[in-house]
């Protein structure tokens, strides 16, 4: 598509979206029926930051991400990525669905899911070459899953699946990292495995941006947050914005004050 | 000639051109519908397929009252199999429709548009075999199909077809693959997910409707899943899984063309299928990766494994035994006598295991993030999970803590 016509398409959204921004997000709406599930989110992520989604259960936190990649069509709002529709810049995103969202009892092996990563990469019609699994293989040690490569994806659990998912996305050497609850129900060792491996793709200067669900590491983890129940919150660095009143705003009454109490908060 | 002697020189392409040329079709046939079928399986979409071919009939039935009223004989294959292909294809989109636009579910549509269909396209042969023309014989033969009296045309444009059907599946292997095991990466990695279902879809519809004449549109569901669920039991892989499923497609529809052209009063496409099943429950049965015996077996064994340890375990404590099982495996390997009484050979094993189980819980405390962790079972040998520097390195900590403690 050529750039005047983009320009006419969307005028607004083309003057203020920065080449360098990995996502930025114009009132982006998204309903499952007749009810918004995310509801004129913006949001615009600043390149090689590690952005936290939060929000309660049912806030459209997965919503927001599946909505800007496309992966759930869009009511309405416009989506950037690096300036561009997703559509141009594809190869430069890798995206890492929610574990629960596929049957592992799919007949692969650890490494030929990682080899998924590379289907942009080869093409529909060349065959693998040795370089390709050895390219996979370095994504299973980074992720510590080298020892399981040929091993059948129903006999791993839900910790080492999740490491399988990043290695797949690790293999598409994207410069964006969108993640869908990375840490929902794994163990300490794979969250700790995860984490290194998102900070080290931060010192490489990639972005990152994971929805998460546990808000005492928060600060931990991220510099950034972004918070959503259905609508945007707050958007911003974890010391101004991660604060007991937006937390509030946020959960409302379900989170107990008490609680917000514990959380080391800025 | 008896029916095996046929049967025999038939299997090896014996028994004349024409008949050689029904079993080769029958098994490209085959050969397509296993491959193409293990992707619908994977994805989960088999009743999909089922709605498709029995919304080939009315088309069947449309086509030759076309080819008719145009004065021609009205069997000609490839019009009926045109008029088939593009009533199943508005049955597909139809379930397709409903599915997006209602809030009805899949099955629903499915339940609905096949009953449908299928029952308008028995309405039209019935008003067929009423027509005139006396000529109609054999439309019914749509329904389980038969190879009797095929044409060599006719088994010609079948195996080019199931050829090609072949082709294509393996062409798409890739992004198949891609959307059946996780539909929203594929979207994003820039996979057309709904085209991809539609070639599959597409995919099942040209096998339905070339393989309407030898299989018949009742049983060629069966065709399509049966393959790729035997093939399920001999893998993990998915490239091998399509090959198997072929391959098996293949040789049922070889075979189950052989046998029915041997003995002509056996319905082709039932033959096949009960061919296939065959295939399928030895695979049940006997496949050492997935198989039901096999499946046994290894449960027992690990079974027995478990109460070997933990009766070595409870020697080394010297606490009591009193399961059956566990007594028994003791002592038929020797490491009790008959009172319970551990053996020489006993206390050595009941020592290492001990030693084993406090060498473990030294090693997930001091190397939570090892791979030997995560892949220990409970029962292998720590020599084979860890180096002998590792396991050195673990007895030095246990010393070290025995030294603390006295």
């Amino acid at each position: 598509m050529s750039n005047a016509k983009l320009v006419a398409e969307s005028g607004k959204i083309l003057d203020v979206a920065p080449k360098d921004a990995p996502l930025t997000v114009r009132g982006l709406t998204v309903s499952y029926g007749n009810k918004p599930a995310v509801f004129s989110v913006d949001a615009s992520i600043p390149a090689g930051s590690m952005t936290a989604i939060i929000g309660p259960n049912g806030a459209g936190k997965s919503t927001f991400l599946k909505g800007a990649l496309g992966v759930v069509p869009r009511l309405s709002g416009e989506v950037r990525i690096f300036g561009k529709l997703f559509a141009e810049a594809r190869d430069r995103v890798a995206y890492v669905p929610q574990r629960a969202s596929v049957d592992w009892d799919f007949p692969a092996r650890v490494i030929d899911v990682v080899l998924m990563g590379l289907y942009g990469s080869v093409g529909l019609f060349r065959l693998w070459q040795s370089r390709h699994r050895e390219q996979a293989m370095e994504c299973l040690e980074r992720v510590g899953m080298a020892d399981f490569a040929d091993r059948q994806i129903g006999q791993l659990s839900g910790g080492q699946q999740q490491r399988v998912f990043l290695a797949r996305a690790l293999a598409q050497n994207a410069e964006f990292y969108l993640l869908d609850e990375p840490f929902a129900g794994v163990d300490a060792a794979t969250e700790r495995a995860i984490v290194s491996v998102l900070k080290e793709l931060k010192t490489e200067g990639r972005t990152v941006v994971c929805v998460h669900h546990d808000l005492s590491t928060v600060p931990e983890y991220f510099d950034r947050v972004l918070l959503i129940n259905v609508r945007r919150i707050a958007e911003g660095p974890v010391e101004t914005t991660f604060t007991a009143e937006n937390l509030q705003e946020t959960y409302g009454g379900r989170l107990a004050a008490t609680h917000i109490d514990e959380l080391h908060l800025a | 000639m008896s029916f095996l002697d046929y049967f025999i020189s038939a299997l090896f392409l014996q028994a004349g051109y024409n008949s050689a040329l029904v079993a080769i079709g029958a098994g490209l046939l085959g050969l397509s519908a296993g491959s193409a079928g293990a992707f619908i399986f994977l994805r989960k979409r088999a009743l999909v397929s089922d709605a498709i071919s029995h919304a080939t009939l009315p088309g069947v039935g449309i086509a030759f009252m076309i080819m008719v009223a145009f004065g021609s004989d009205g069997r000609w294959l490839p019009g009926l199999i045109i008029g088939s292909a593009i009533s199943s294809a508005i049955g597909l989109l139809m379930v397709e429709w409903i599915t997006r636009k209602t809030r009805l579910t899949e099955d629903a549509a499915i339940g609905a548009v096949l009953s449908v269909f299928f029952g308008f396209g028995i309405v039209l042969l019935t008003v067929i075999q009423t027509m005139s023309s006396g000529r109609q014989a054999g439309l019914e033969n749509f329904l389980l199909g038969s190879t009797a009296g095929m044409l060599i045309s006719e088994a010609t444009t079948i195996a080019v077809a199931g050829a090609l059907a072949a082709a294509f599946v393996f062409l798409l292997r890739r992004p198949m693959t891609l959307v059946a095991f996780d539909p929203e990466y594929a979207a994003t990695t820039g996979v057309n997910v709904r085209n991809i279902d539609l070639a599959m879809m597409g995919l099942a519809l040209i096998v339905t409707v070339i393989g309407l004449k030898i299989v018949g549109l009742i049983l060629i569901v069966a065709l399509l899943i049966i393959p790729p669920v035997t093939a399920r039991f001999w893998t993990n892989q998915v490239g091998l899984m399509i090959g198997i499923a072929a391959i098996v497609g293949g040789l049922s529809g070889y075979i189950g063309a052989v046998l029915s052209a041997a003995e002509a009063s056996l319905p082709t496409g039932p033959i096949i299928v009960l061919i296939a099943f065959g295939f399928f429950l030895f695979s049940a049965l006997f496949s050492p990766l997935r198989g039901g015996l096999a499946s046994a077996l290894r449960h027992q064994r690990f079974q027995r494994r478990v109460h070997r340890r933990q009766g070595l375990l409870s020697l080394a404590r010297r606490e009591p035994i009193y399961d059956g099982l566990t007594l028994r495996i003791l002592r038929r390997s020797g490491m009790i006598r008959r009172d319970g009484v551990a053996t020489a050979r006993g206390r050595i094993a009941a020592q290492k295991a001990a030693r084993d189980e406090a060498r473990w819980a030294i090693a997930r405390r001091m190397l939570p993030d090892d791979s030997a962790i995560e892949r220990y079972d409970g029962l292998t040998p720590i020599e084979q999970m860890m180096t002998p520097d590792q396991i050195a390195e673990i007895d030095r900590m246990i010393a070290a803590q025995q030294g603390a403690k006295a």
